[in-house]
């Protein structure tokens, strides 16, 4: 079942410059929200947004009945969203998308940049069904470097930084926790990055599902714009995926 | 919910319970939308495009937003007109509302092979020929900007289907109403207009078009002054019920295209905005005509 609501928003947290964190209220009982679903945002007051903007659920706070999302500002939706003050309204269409399938004993997660946001809400599932953890994040540096006190709650916390200001120096693909066995790896960030992680993964044969962006109008499923090349042809990103198993993904 | 049959219209054989449509392509198959809105209010759906064989469309990016609109180049992706019997149909036929097939090829062949399949199915009450679509290479638009052609398919597809034959019309011609002359002589009970228009984006840092196929299709409210214009113009030419689509996002623009000639309208890029969009107009014309002290909707209908 999918929901067209008014949430209130609750904070919103700056991290960056262009990153921040929006809690939303949502006044009734939340729906059962699986980790990497994502919702649809009516962005008010920018006459020059027209279509709803896709994001990733970055958290789930079933007890108060609030969400977080993570967003980075690219251009004027997510500019005009980041103007949004406490007891505002927001419209969404939630939750969207298939999520990832939870699996194994052990796994690794890997997320770079903005693209983490689902990761965390994963970690809670993950530690909930008492799945052992690891999650390596990549970011500019330790400014970019966010949630990392609950990361650290929930899993165990590697980070490589472009300028060495926290953990590695370098990228995640070099880290050594990499080396290490995993049930499967589960990977959102930029595209090269999820590729590079994707081939890994499959050098050593480790299941791995990737989040993809896809440019959506719709997100629910109507309008065939957001489909990804499959070995079973094309598919929607937006209820097919956004997860997929790189296995399945022509490009990956 | 109106029980007063003041928004009823009906297009030849086809009665709807209220004027509101969806477009194709923009709706599914309508049970999408189920968790948002109760389709029996709705006056009919038009399901996605549907070809004889199926067609996987276009490659990726399929999309770019733009000025109050957007461009798209699915480019007629669906399973194929067997599937659409045999899964399909069976879990939409029994709505109580009119559930309208968008018929495609690329050939004439072609578009008569998917009507005559379609007009089997007893609670399919009309078919939409797509001649219109710009984004396959082959048939789509090239049949609809065309007179001669648009005559040809038209009378081919009449003689094989016996239920209402609409027949969407592209703006991407110099004269629309010579293309809808063409589609009344050849036989149609109703025009649909208008599909997209053929468009382009470009990326200005990456220096690319934003579209797989450079160009695409340009729908949502920025068309609404183009589909007006066309409806206007169409109606006042052709004796046939005219449904007019383009850029309608509420209520009042619905009641434009009544204003300019339309007898029922369609509602497509608006579907992903708002997913109760449909309903909401339904409920709008109503309250207009109460405001506006008009017993049925037919009273407005071509007065501009
Ligand atoms: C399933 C899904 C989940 C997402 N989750 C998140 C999230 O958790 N946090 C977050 O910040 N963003 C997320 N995104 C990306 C987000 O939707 C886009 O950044 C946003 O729509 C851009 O809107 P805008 O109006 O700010 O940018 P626009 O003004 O529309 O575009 C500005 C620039 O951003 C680029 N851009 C636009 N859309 C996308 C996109 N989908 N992917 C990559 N680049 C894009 C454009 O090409 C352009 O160069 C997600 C996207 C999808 C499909
Ligand atoms: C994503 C998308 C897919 C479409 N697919 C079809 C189609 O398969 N067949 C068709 O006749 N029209 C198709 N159309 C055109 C619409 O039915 C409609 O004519 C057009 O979008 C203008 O209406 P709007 O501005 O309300 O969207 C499509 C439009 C969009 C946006
Ligand atoms: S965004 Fe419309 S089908 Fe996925």
């Amino acid at each position: 079942m999918k929901y067209c609501k008014d949430f209130i928003v609750v904070k919103n947290e700056t991290i960056t410059p262009t990153l921040y964190i929006l809690r939303l209220q949502y006044p009734e009982t939340l729906p059962e929200i699986k980790p990497g679903q994502f919702v649809e945002i009516l962005v008010e007051g920018e006459k020059d947004v027209f279509l709803r903007r896709p994001i990733s659920i970055h958290d789930v706070d079933k007890e108060n009945n609030q969400i977080a999302l993570l967003v980075q500002v690219v251009g004027k939706g997510t500019s005009q969203l980041s103007k949004l003050k406490e007891g505002d309204k927001l419209n969404l269409i939630f939750p969207l998308g298939n999520g990832f399938t939870v699996m194994g004993k052990r796994v690794l997660l890997v997320g770079g940049g903005c693209g983490a946001a689902p990761l965390l809400y994963l970690l809670r599932v993950l530690k909930q069904q008492n799945i052992k953890s690891d999650i390596l994040i990549g970011c500019k540096d330790i400014n970019h470097l966010f949630s990392k006190k609950e990361y650290q709650e929930l899993s165990n916390l590697h980070v490589t930084t472009e300028d060495g200001s926290f953990g590695e120096k370098g990228f995640v693909t070099a880290h050594p926790i990499l080396n290490e066995d995993f049930d499967a790896i589960y990977c959102c960030g930029p595209t090269p990055m999820m590729k590079a992680i994707s081939q890994y993964a499959k050098q050593r044969n480790i299941t791995c599902y990737v989040s993809l962006e896809h440019k959506m109008a719709c997100g629910i499923g109507v309008c065939l714009c957001c489909v990804a090349e499959t070995n079973q042809g094309n598919k929607r990103t937006c209820v097919t995926g956004p997860i997929f198993l790189t296995s399945d993904l022509k490009d990956f | 919910m109106n029980t007063s049959k003041q928004l009823e219209v009906q297009i030849k054989d086809m009665v709807l319970k209220n004027p509101v449509m969806t477009a194709s392509g923009t709706f599914g198959y309508g049970y999408d939308f189920e968790d948002f809105i109760n389709l029996d209010s709705l006056g009919g759906i038009v399901v996605k495009a549907t070809t004889i064989k199926e067609r996987m469309g276009n490659p990726y990016p399929r999309m770019a937003e733009t000025p109050s609109g957007m461009l798209n180049t699915v480019g007629l992706q669906n399973k194929g007109v067997d599937y659409f019997c045999e899964k399909i149909y069976p879990k939409i036929k029994d709505k109580n509302t009119n559930v309208v097939v968008n018929v495609s090829g690329s050939t004439l062949e072609e578009y008569v092979e998917v009507a005559s399949k379609i007009n089997t199915l007893e609670n399919i009450p009309a078919i939409e020929l797509n001649v219109s679509c710009p984004n396959v290479k082959e048939g789509g638009m090239a049949f609809g900007t065309n007179k001669d052609m648009t005559f040809k398919v038209v009378s081919a597809v009449r003689k094989a289907y016996n239920k209402t034959l609409i027949v969407k019309l592209s703006p991407n011609v110099t004269n629309i109403v010579e293309i809808a002359k063409a589609a009344e002589d050849a036989g149609a009970d109703s025009l649909s207009l208008i599909n997209t228009l053929l468009g382009m984006a470009v990326d200005s840092e990456k220096r690319q078009p934003l579209l797989s196929t450079i160009t695409g299709g340009l729908s949502g409210a920025a068309v609404k002054p183009v589909a007006l214009r066309c409806v206007w113009q169409v109606a006042k030419q052709t004796k046939l019920p005219i449904i007019g689509i383009g850029g309608i996002m509420n209520a009042q623009d619905a009641i434009e295209f009544i204003l300019v000639g339309a007898t029922a309208i369609e509602v497509g890029t608006a579907n992903f905005i708002n997913p109760s969009i449909t309903e909401e107009i339904v409920k709008g014309m109503e309250d207009y005509l109460q405001r506006h002290n008009i017993k049925h909707i037919s009273e407005i209908r071509g007065v501009i």
